[in-house]
């Protein structure tokens, strides 16, 4: 199963909730898949959906899913650290793992060949890491909104990509709706 | 009251509720007031780029922002300052502790000094320079235009200001 078919089977579990969409394909997918004010799409700044996820996941209430890749999560690893030390009991955080830098090309990262981001977070102080099956991922993202801890969701796929088109949306816009999101969230 | 204190009853009254830091001696002060200001939750980063996610994230979350850190840092964040903080329009002020000015006693501060303005004026960032202590006087004003524009602002903060405290 490649990343698109879990961002797919993840709708229901996502439609109620903020997402922060890691830039390239993840962000496109989610767009064509299912776009509502909800979503907030990065359009740029490689590395940082987990950081702007645990931001927004601190400064309000309603529950935050970030949904980020191994080869952006390799590019800012601190975030575990900063993650751990900062408890937000409404932030999970969704690493999907596929082993490869999937919106250039496919190249490996090394999270596809000896690094575990499993035990990487575990070892940064994160206390409910779960890795799982493509299959699976959907109702562990589930259980841990539901259980109100945070929560690191490595879910292991296989890489490949479909053809999406670009968002067509301004950056403003997208952050603009979200916001006005946000507000009636927390309402 | 002491430079520090006047900078983070501004960062109050501003209704400033999630600082960032990335440390530097010059900002130790401020940085523990911070920790110790009911009203302001403080989320160190590892990194400043790291540092402009959480803020983009707090803002959206409806918590007015702010970053500590040195003006090394520019060099590390000007993707996320272009295509984060700027792209999507957000205001962000940057309490930059500006090393490598005069009285700096470590050479290889200085590399990064001569480029600190002239990086901050290719990004277009409204950049202010605290050299005297009575400077910290328009830190107020700068706090209003930074969240009336949506803009990332700078206020760059050298060793002679530092040097002392507000009489
Ligand atoms: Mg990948």
């Amino acid at each position: 199963m490649i990343r698109s078919e879990v961002l797919k089977m993840m709708l229901p579990v996502l439609r109620d909730h903020l997402v922060v969409c890691n830039i390239g394909l993840p962000s496109q997918e989610m767009h064509m898949l299912e776009d509502r004010p909800g979503n907030f799409y990065m359009l740029g700044t490689m590395g940082l959906a987990s950081s702007i996820g645990l931001g927004l996941a601190l400064a309000q209430k309603a529950p935050v899913v970030a949904i980020d890749g191994d080869g952006s999560v390799l590019m800012n690893l601190g975030t575990f650290s900063t993650i751990a030390n900062n408890q937000a009991p409404n932030f999970v955080l969704l690493v999907i793992d596929n082993g490869s830098y999937g919106s250039t090309g496919d190249q490996t990262t090394y999270a596809g060949r000896k690094t575990s981001l499993t035990a990487v977070a575990q070892a940064c102080g994160c206390e409910n890491v779960v890795e799982c099956t493509a299959e699976e991922t959907p109702q562990v993202v589930a259980d841990a909104i539901k259980a109100q801890q945070m929560t690191v969701v490595i879910s292991k796929c296989e890489s490949g990509n479909v053809k999406v088109p670009v968002i067509p949306l301004d950056p403003v816009v997208i952050k603009d709706r979200f916001m006005k999101q946000v507000a009636a969230l927390n309402a | 009251m002491g430079i520090d204190d006047r900078i983070l009853a501004d960062l109050v009254k501003h209704r400033i509720e999630f600082v960032t830091t990335v440390p530097c001696k010059q900002l130790a002060g401020v940085i523990e007031g911070i920790d110790t200001t009911p009203s302001i939750l403080h989320v160190p980063s590892n990194k400043e780029d790291e540092g402009m996610g959480l803020c983009a994230g707090a803002w959206m979350g409806g918590k007015r922002p702010a970053i500590i850190m040195q003006n090394t840092a520019i060099g590390v964040t000007i993707n996320a300052l272009a295509t984060l903080t700027q792209f999507y329009r957000m205001p962000l002020p940057m309490l930059i502790s500006y090393r490598g000015e005069v009285g700096e006693p470590v050479a290889c501060q200085v590399e990064m000094a001569v480029h600190t303005k002239a990086l901050l004026a290719q990004l277009c960032i409204p950049t202010y320079h605290f050299h005297r202590q009575s400077d910290v006087e328009e830190l107020d004003g700068i706090l209003g235009h930074c969240f009336m524009a949506s803009k990332p602002v700078a206020v760059l903060m050298d060793a002679t200001f530092w040097k002392g405290e507000l009489q």
